[in-house]
């Protein structure tokens, strides 16, 4: 006699678990981190779209403007982490979900974790390192607001 | 005195075309839909018209039943897609218009016809520790008080009658079988909550695991399916909430 298998593996093996509990901390995080999301994304758009000139207003200089006040530092680094964290977690949560082969699991989660973790970095070394008049360089290159040297 | 013998008035029937899943493990490879039309009357159920085949047209056709009045929750099945107890679900509120679809519950291992493996959904159950743990005598030797405020605090999920309607439209429980699902999570409520039990936190121990509670992507569709009206998806989030607190 055959059976038809659903999609499920064989009978739980619950092992004693150890260490931190990360599935119960990702949820608070994700939670907690939505609500913090919404006011710095609201905020973001508002003040980028919306405040002052809105859309029209925002080229190089508008972001080195910004980048120019540690209050958009900190603003613009929380959101980096919060986001990209909360995002990659989403998407862990959904291959935990839907990709059922140890292999396919195990490569897909590398390449969020691995995409996260990039993008993490590179923004932030691009908020903290920013300089809209890097000295030596050509002044043909630099942005008209530029202290000509 | 003579008097005319009276005539019953007849009732109308209506006739009603089910496509059923079937499967014989001895003869398919795969899963056939089936027609069958049969006549029923505006009080049969699903229950009765699946009896109609089985009895007068097809004796092959496997469904579970016991009670037939909604409280054993043996004929859990999907009816037009949706979870239902068959015995409770009226024909004229279906769509008679249109064919009814029936197969069996999704997520556990299909044996025959409608009838799936309960086993691992019940592996679930009794993992959670679904009994009164309490240790000791009670106050005065006798029995374990409970005002009704106590009592009322865990009351919506005493109802639950095991039928894995929950579990089985769980899209969670459906990915790869490892979460507990909704009903054992349900039973691990109604004894978490309980003023007389004393282990709520082995129970809260057991469900803060990465197949938990916190797999639950509150979908509602747990509370949507339960035929006796629980707040499933309520119970789970208290249950979350509880093991956040530390206690229930």
């Amino acid at each position: 006699m055959t059976t038809i298998d659903a999609p499920r593996t064989p009978a739980p093996v619950r092992r004693p678990r150890r260490g931190v509990n990360w599935e119960k901390w990702g949820w608070i995080y994700m939670r907690a981190s939505g609500v913090v999301l919404v006011v710095l994304i609201f905020g973001h758009l508002f003040v980028n779209l919306v405040a002052g000139e809105g859309v029209k207003a925002i080229d190089f200089a508008f972001v080195a403007g910004k980048w120019a006040d540690p209050f958009w530092i900190v603003w613009d680094t929380l959101l980096l982490w919060l986001a990209l964290i909360h995002g990659g977690n989403g998407m862990r949560t959904l291959i935990n979900d839907y990709a059922t082969n140890k292999l396919v699991r195990t490569v897909l989660l590398s390449a969020v974790a691995a995409s996260t973790a990039v993008l993490i970095i590179l923004g932030t070394l691009v908020i903290f390192t920013f300089d809209p008049c890097p000295a030596a360089s050509p002044a043909d290159l630099l942005p008209s607001f530029c202290p000509v040297r | 005195m003579e008097s005319k013998p009276s005539i019953p008035e007849e009732i109308p029937t209506f006739t009603a075309t089910l496509i059923i899943r079937r499967f014989d493990p001895e003869v398919d490879d795969e899963p056939r839909w089936q027609d069958f039309d049969v006549e029923m009357h505006g009080t049969d159920r699903v229950l009765d018209a699946l009896h109609k085949i089985k009895w007068e047209q097809d004796g092959s056709l496997t469904f579970r039943r016991s009670c037939a009045h909604g409280v054993c929750g043996s004929d859990a099945m999907r009816i037009n897609g949706r979870n239902r107890l068959a015995c409770k679900t009226l024909i004229k509120d279906l769509d008679i218009s249109k064919p009814i679809y029936i197969e069996a519950i999704k997520g556990l291992p299909l044996e025959k016809d409608l009838v799936v493996d309960m086993e691992p959904f019940f592996d679930s159950f009794k993992s959670v520790n679904p009994f009164l743990m309490a240790g000791g005598l009670p106050q005065g030797g006798k029995e374990r008080k409970q005002s009704p405020v106590e009592r009322a605090r865990f009351d919506d999920t005493t109802k639950c009658i095991l039928c894995a309607a929950c579990t089985s439209s769980c899209p969670v429980f459906w990915t790869d079988g490892q979460y507990f699902g909704p009903a054992a999570i349900v039973n691990a409520h109604r004894f978490i909550f309980d003023s007389r039990d004393e282990n709520a936190q082995v129970r809260l121990d057991i469900l803060n695991d990465k197949e938990g509670v916190w797999r639950c992507r509150t979908t509602f569709n747990c509370t949507d399916a339960c035929p006796r009206g629980i707040q499933v998806t309520q119970a789970i989030a208290e249950v979350k909430q509880a093991i956040l607190r530390g206690k229930p």
